[in-house]
């Protein structure tokens, strides 16, 4: 083994390997997220959003989806869902309601879906399987 | 000596950490989860470990993308809980073991798995989740613990073959410590769960299932899955399973199989847990 081949990541469908990449180019946008740990900073980033985010170097599109809250987005720009989810919290948010966030479902749809025994794998284990979805 | 006598894994999820710590222990839901525990905890009472060694990844809790060691071993006397970002869980201080955390350290070292030392490290619910699954509430734990972290966030992470084999390390290391100390070791994390994007909510009970039935008679099975394939079949999250691999590394080829419990869901992931013991 010498060169990686994370390519082969890129089939699965409604997924974002976090890679190289995508770590170097989210660096700044999840180390934001990092800082939500402390009460103080969750406290300031609540008063005023914009000049909290300022101190964080990010692209704009970055910037635009925090503040949107635009999860998906987010993960494609380079966010992490363990970094991401730190700014969940800040909002009030559980991992759960992020996933149901992100699949465009509501709370309790996705609830009724993990209860009924969550998304099967046959259907979704290749964007080639995605392509009549709308 | 010390000895090595069994190993646990379990799910880390930390929506059961929330359960356990706003009382909702009791509604269906969660009893559904904590019921599947009471014979653990009854085993852990009763098998009375002076240390575990607890394998587990930390969530960008006590490592951001500042630092990203691939394996991390707490060697402190005491690690405290981490604020996730909704205050710390209200539990126990985690004291360590430094004496045998730093002779494990040394002794993979030597023998070429070239561990991180951590000296300071809060932990976070892939930690604390475990020990509250398997000890209740409780005014402190009822054991030393010695955590040990692994990166399977920033791809790629190690291999189901390298953390099978850094358990036989480990085992070693256990074994060649001069203290009468009867140790245990959990490994944590899956079973199958995606929790970002579109995809978030993938289960394979199937594959989980398989993966249990083959973790006690053969692992060398499991240690050849590539990480496309926990991706694909288990979610991206599911990837977790390889730190099991380290549990069952360091127990013998030949175990017995104590217990095994598996439901779905707990939020997002299907809930696996399993305790072998070796023979002798």
């Amino acid at each position: 083994m010498s060169k990686p081949d994370m390519e082969a990541f890129e089939d699965v469908p409604g997924t974002t390997l976090f890679n190289a990449q995508r770590s170097r180019q989210g660096y700044h946008l999840n180390m934001f997220c990092m800082s939500l740990m402390k009460a103080e900073n969750r406290a300031a980033f609540k008063k005023d959003e914009k000049a909290y985010l300022a101190q964080f170097p990010m692209s704009e599109a970055q910037r635009n989806a925090i503040l949107k809250r635009d999860w998906n987005e987010m993960i494609r720009l380079g966010g992490n869902i363990y970094y991401t989810s730190k700014l969940g919290a800040t909002d009030g948010l559980s991992f759960q309601n992020l996933a149901s966030l992100m699949t465009g479902t509501t709370q309790q749809e996705y609830a009724d879906m993990m209860l009924k025994g969550g998304r099967p794998v046959d259907g979704n284990r290749s964007k080639s399987e995605w392509k009549n979805r709308g | 000596m010390a000895k090595l006598i069994a190993g646990v894994t379990t799910s880390h999820v930390p929506a059961i950490g929330a359960a356990f710590d706003n009382g909702k222990m009791d509604e269906p839901y969660w009893k559904r989860v904590f019921d599947g525990y009471l014979p653990s905890k009854k085993w852990l009472a009763e098998t009375k470990p002076d240390v575990v060694i607890l394998v587990y990844n930390d969530h960008a809790s006590a490592f951001s993308l500042e630092v990203i060691p691939t394996f991390a071993i707490g060697c402190a006397e005491e690690f405290a809980p981490a604020d996730e970002g909704w205050g710390p869980r209200p539990v126990p201080v985690v004291k360590g073991h430094p004496d045998l955390a730093w002779h494990i350290a040394q002794s993979c070292i030597l023998d070429e798995f070239d561990m991180t030392i951590v000296n300071k490290m809060e932990v976070d619910h892939g930690l604390t989740v475990p020990l509250s699954l398997m000890c209740g509430k409780v005014q402190e734990w009822p054991f030393k613990v010695i955590p040990l972290c692994v990166n399977v966030i920033q791809y790629p992470p190690p291999t189901g073959n390298r953390c099978y084999n850094l358990g036989k390390a480990i085992r070693k290391a256990v074994e060649s410590f001069d203290q009468d100390l009867k140790v245990v070791i959990f490994g944590t994390g899956g079973m199958s769960h995606q929790l970002q994007g579109p995809r978030a909510g993938l289960i394979n009970k199937k594959f989980d299932n398989d993966f249990l039935d083959n973790f006690g008679p053969h692992p060398e099975k499991l240690i050849q899955i590539p990480h496309l394939e926990y991706v694909r079949e288990a979610g991206s999250e599911g990837i977790e399973m390889v730190m099991w691999l380290i549990m069952r590394g360091a127990l013998d080829q030949d175990v017995r199989e104590v217990y095994r419990f598996y439901t779905v869901p707990a939020s997002n992931t299907a809930v696996g847990h399993i305790i072998l013991e070796n023979k002798r």
